[in-house]
């Protein structure tokens, strides 16, 4: 079984570093995972996106070309991608700078009000740490141990502070979802 | 030593500087960046060593044949339009019989192209690519693993056979990030002899690929040849998956190996016994070993991300021992498990 997740965003909003911490969580929790960046001509405020892919087997392909989860920060994202996911799959969405919603019925979709919620806690910049809370909340891929222990390996011995934000922001984004 | 998660580029860097590589040279190439940027940042803490982001990609490649000269071992890299400049400084390293590892990631082509993965690079780099009658052993990773494991080995490789040896991946292998465990290398073993360490009190020594005598050159080409007919007969790698019931195999290697393992999971899902031929070296092509394979299996499928590359190589292997069909997606575009899987289904179908 192979689980695809599919973030897209603007640049500067931390879009790779969601698929790099999840991947790294999966990595940790012992699952065969890629995780492929689009890349070229990408730059902050223009879009940027990643595919995870994550499975109990060799995965073949690390594109998605019908992810499960597909995870939107910006408008832009959520009308370009709406269509790749997988009937019956997740759409996760940032609905405080996203006012449009998906126009199919054959997916799930959640919003979580994550810019404003990092705002709250002090900074904006852990929307992604956010909406990461709900998403690893929702998709039991991997446990948020895992999850924030991997995020601390990457973010390395950068400031310790940065560390505790993202712990809470974490914390809001998982208590958001409800079971 | 613990799994750990990097991207293609970053991770042949990596195994580079533990592998020994001590003087990289490069310049900057999408979708390669992060293999150059990952030597500035890391070679300088291996003790000797030395990055350089030159001018050009014709001086990279010659100033890592002067490093190897002078007995270090070397790396440069680039992508397509990169490897096409360096291909004169290549075919003298053959000639000067240095040892070097040259890593193209390659991209959409022919020209400037595109910045997508794709597989057109395959007859320059199994060919020779550059000027005269000379080979380099070209290896195809199609893991995060592999290409740890295979720059390791083309270090080693590129001693022992004193020439330069091409690592060939592409966009995709280099932007991915995988799961990846270093393994110990092996120590360096290259004889002081073939280094110019400055004569000293000893004789002097010369390293060149100008022989003006043709007596002497024909010579020097024979002696190569000779080298790469050892190289032929001892070093090809390929891995076959799911070979044993098939009656119909895949060849394709690295990215679209890939692909074709996900597109054999489906197939097989639907009872079509298909498998995977994957040369790891592309030179020296794993041809008998595919030639083997015919023994009981009458049917072939190339599939490349070019227009068909490999395929000739193929045909000199199975031609007249077996069919061999053909699909192919140059330029960039990178098909999905499932359309492959379709394609091999409606060849599959005219088997009788």
């Amino acid at each position: 079984m192979i689980i695809k997740a599919f973030f897209s965003g603007f640049g500067g909003q931390g879009v790779l570093m969601m698929g790099i911490s999840l991947a790294n969580a999966a990595m940790n929790k012992g699952l065969h995972v890629t995780y492929l960046p689009a890349y070229g001509a990408e730059m902050r405020g223009g879009t940027a996106n990643c595919t995870v892919a994550m499975g109990d087997e060799e995965i073949a392909s690390p594109v998605a070309s019908e992810p499960d989860y597909l995870i939107v920060m910006s408008s832009p994202a959520l009308s370009s991608f709406q269509n790749k996911v997988t009937s019956g799959g997740t759409i996760f969405i940032n609905s405080s700078i996203i006012e449009a919603r998906p126009l199919r019925q054959d997916v799930q979709s959640l919003c979580i009000p994550c810019t404003d919620m990092a705002q709250e806690l002090g900074n904006s910049r852990a929307t992604n740490i956010v909406m990461m809370g709900a998403f690893v909340k929702k998709s039991r891929i991997v446990t948020p141990d895992i999850y924030l222990k991997s995020l601390e390996t990457i973010m390395g011995s950068r400031k310790k502070s940065l560390a505790e934000i993202n712990r809470k922001a974490f914390a809001a984004g998982f208590d958001y979802v409800k079971d | 030593m613990n799994k750990v998660l990097m991207s293609g580029n970053n991770i042949i860097g990596e195994a580079a500087i533990r592998a020994g590589c001590r003087f990289y040279a490069g310049y900057p190439i999408t979708p390669q960046n992060e293999l150059t940027e990952y030597m500035a940042e890391h070679i300088r803490s291996a003790e000797g060593g030395v990055f350089i982001q030159s001018e050009s990609e014709i001086a990279a490649i010659n100033m890592i044949a002067g490093a190897s000269a002078a007995g270090l071992r070397v790396m440069t890299s680039s992508s397509s339009p990169g490897i096409s400049l360096k291909q004169e400084g290549i075919s003298s390293m053959a000639a000067c019989e240095l040892p070097g590892v040259i890593v193209n990631i390659m991209r959409g082509g022919p020209g400037l192209g595109n910045i997508r993965p794709a597989q057109g690079d395959y007859f320059q780099a199994t060919r020779g690519g550059g000027h005269g009658d000379y080979r380099t052993i070209v290896l195809g990773p199609a893991t995060g693993q592999e290409l740890a494991d295979l720059t390791m080995d083309a270090f080693d490789l590129a001693d022992k056979y004193r020439t330069p040896v091409m690592i060939l991946a592409d966009g995709m292998m280099g932007q991915m990030m995988e799961p990846v465990i270093f393994k110990k290398p092996h120590p360096r073993n290259y004889p002081e002899k073939f280094m110019l360490r400055g004569a000293g009190n000893g004789k002097s020594k010369f390293i060149r690929g100008l022989l003006l005598d043709p007596i002497d050159s024909e010579g020097h080409n024979w002696k190569l040849a000779r080298k790469y007919a050892v190289i032929a007969q001892n070093e090809t790698l390929r891995e076959e998956h799911l070979t044993q019931d098939a009656e119909m195999v895949i060849v394709a290697y690295g990215t679209a190996a890939r692909i074709a393992k996900g597109a054999i999971k489906r197939l097989r899902d639907h009872g079509l016994k298909v498998g995977l031929f994957r040369p790891i070296t592309l030179w020296p092509f794993p041809e008998m070993k595919l030639r083997a394979l015919s023994a009981g299996i009458k049917n072939f499928l190339v599939f490349e991300m070019s227009t068909g590359q490999m395929l000739e190589d193929v045909r000199l292997a199975l031609q007249g021992y077996a069919n061999i069909d053909f699909h192919g997606r140059p330029g960039g575009a990178v098909p999905t498990p499932a359309e492959l899987a379709n394609v091999v289904a409606k060849f599959y179908s005219k088997i009788d």
